[in-house]
């Protein structure tokens, strides 16, 4: 299933001007506050609506100006989490999460049920009220009754934001179970470049109501003019699976060939992971580096420099592993005599792991391996 | 009851049948009038403010006298209703009409208030799971706004226990018919030897609005904690 967006829209001096398609998996819809990502998530649900444009899910035409339709928001069935939860106070978790197959034509098999219980361990929620809830056991719950309410697609809308990093550790295990069980389209709202990192199967880049770049998540987050947070938040996302884990304590990755080393990771040899590696976190060498306490080092060649504001350039190497961002400075790339097709190694201080398939606790960062 | 007179307990009884009657017919219409006041812009909305307000304002006796012209027998709305049997004029019911008129206002108040008060962003959320607008009132809205409900009720009820003005203008002071408490409390007052009936009916009114405040409270409370979601 793929959802295609296509929207034009105006209030108060803000002009929006829309066009994306979001296939199955995680779209995530990055950009700063104010470029208009609320406002294309709720148009999608029908909640806003649009001047002009066009929102389908396959064939099901959900809003067209050009034939005058226009579903109303209950019969989209869309499943939204709202950042806020958004759970009805004067019912149960349990009805909370039937709410939506009161109204649903495909009633919810008990089993359904409790599979999405069990998947986001409310279990032992489901005869409180929200109001007895914590905020990462709301968003949990807000989860549920999404996805039971037999949605086409499911609109999150920063859903992370209002929690703190514990919290926060705790939910993101949930999506990425929903984008590798779940076959439907999940447009996901975000500002934080971890999370995308994270999560993201398609990457969609907005900037004053702008499309900016949209594509595979790897190679959106991987192009230097893709930088929707300022080049403090620039990093490479490479794929990788599991080789084996050493007895000293790491675990061996391979990325397209490469060897990459980080501290014992809790997965089997063989299961795919994604790793970060954040462009400031990354030294740029000429020739191979010796007598370096660094592990993981990657040959490749520059692909493109760019300037940013102040002293700061990002280079974009390619390598065997993927691309690979490196922040450095003006008078570095002077003194290294960098170009396009030079040929270098990249010095990584830290590679950071988002496991894909691991529902457990995150690892935001594995410290410097040396 | 032997402490009360036949006449002093008639007019107990009229007063509580007037005065739920009144309370139960004006709550729909309130609920109307609140939801359009609260969420919808027409033309003519300050205009229907003005109109749900006035009872408030107006002295009570032209209220009564102005229900009197138009529902009397020969009123433009009571003459059609008496060809079909309903008779307004100098009956109870004519009592019970006046009673919810004069507590309207109090009842689309409170319901505007705790309407006001629920979250559009929660109404959103149900439309989203598939209910439809009738269905996000039933389901959202008005399980939401039952303390605000319960709180416009119990209060109409006390102001319709005590109205006098539109009353005994517009059906007069009938024993057994529509004297109502506060009517009897007067009519007690112009008697000679009437200060003790007079005085056990202030006792009971009294005691029922004292206990009709009780019980709001205590209901507003329990609707308040299901609502808050603890």
């Amino acid at each position: 299933m793929t959802l295609s967006v296509a929207l034009q829209h105006r209030f108060g001096g803000f002009n929006l001007d829309a066009r994306f398609e979001a296939p199955a998996g995680i779209t995530v819809l990055f950009g700063r506050s104010g470029s208009g990502k609320t406002t294309i998530v709720n148009a999608v649900a029908g909640l806003l609506r649009p001047e002009a444009g066009r929102v389908a899910v396959d064939d099901l035409l959900l809003f067209d100006t050009a034939q005058g339709r226009w579903l109303p928001p209950h019969r989209r069935r869309i499943g939204y989490i709202f950042q806020e939860g958004r759970l009805f106070p004067h019912l149960s978790v349990r009805q909370n999460l039937r709410y939506g197959a009161w109204f649903s034509p495909k009633r919810g098999t008990p089993a359904e049920f409790r599979r999405v219980v069990e998947m986001l361990g409310i279990g032992p929620l489901l005869d409180r009220r929200p109001g007895a809830l914590s905020g990462g056991e709301k968003q949990r719950v807000a989860i549920g009754r999404a996805l039971l309410s037999s949605p086409r697609m499911i609109l999150a809308d920063e859903p992370l934001a209002a929690l703190d990093e514990a919290r926060k550790s705790e939910i993101l295990p949930y999506f990425e179970r929903l984008r590798d069980e779940a076959a439907i389209p999940i447009l996901f709202v975000s500002h934080s470049a971890a999370e995308v990192a994270r999560l993201a199967t398609t990457v969609v880049a907005l900037e004053n109501g702008r499309v900016t770049r949209q594509g595979p998540a790897a190679e959106v987050l991987a192009d230097p003019a893709v930088t929707p947070l300022g080049a403090r938040a620039a990093g490479a996302v490479l794929s990788a699976t599991v080789v084996r884990h050493h007895d000293d304590g790491l675990t061996e990755l391979d990325a397209g060939g490469t060897p990459l080393f980080i501290p014992h990771l809790g997965a089997a040899p063989g299961t795919a992971v994604r790793v970060r590696i954040a462009a400031h976190e990354v030294i740029l060498s000429r020739e191979r580096p010796v007598g370096l306490s660094a592990l993981n080092i990657i040959a490749g060649r520059v692909q493109e420099i760019r300037a940013g504001d102040g002293p700061g350039m990002l280079v974009s190497l390619d390598t065997p592993a993927g691309r690979v961002l490196a922040r450095i400075t003006r008078r570095s790339a002077k003194a290294l005599g960098l170009g396009p097709g030079t040929s270098c190694h990249a010095v990584m201080k830290s590679v950071a792991v988002a496991p894909e398939d691991i529902g457990g606790p995150v690892r935001n960062t594995s410290p410097g391996l040396h | 009851m032997d402490w009360l007179g036949p006449e002093e307990w008639q007019a107990v009884r009229l007063s509580l049948r007037v005065s739920l009657w009144a309370t139960l017919f004006g709550l729909p219409p309130a609920l109307l009038a609140a939801y359009a006041l609260a969420r919808w812009r027409f033309p003519g909305k300050q205009l229907l403010n003005g109109l749900v307000h006035l009872p408030l304002i107006l002295p009570p006796v032209v209220t009564g006298y102005l229900l009197l012209l138009t529902f009397g027998t020969r009123g433009p709305i009571g003459g059609p209703l008496q060809e079909i049997g309903v008779v307004f004029a100098f009956r109870w019911t004519g009592a019970a009409l006046a009673a919810g008129v004069m507590a309207f206002p109090l009842l689309v108040r409170a319901i505007r208030l705790s309407l006001e008060a629920v979250d559009p962003k929660l109404e959103q959320a149900a439309a989203t799971l598939g209910a439809s607008r009738p269905w996000v009132f039933v389901t959202v809205t008005l399980p939401l706004i039952l303390p605000g409900i319960i709180a416009g009720a119990v209060l109409g009820f006390a102001k319709a226990m005590g109205e006098f003005g539109a009353t005994i203008t517009f059906v007069s002071n009938i024993p057994g018919q529509t004297q109502t408490l506060p009517s009897a409390i007067y009519a007690f007052l112009q008697v000679p030897g009437g200060e003790g009936a007079a005085l056990r009916l202030v006792a009971i009114s009294v005691a029922v609005a004292m206990s009709a405040l009780l019980l709001s409270e205590w209901l507003a409370r329990r609707a308040q904690r299901r609502v808050s979601g603890t």
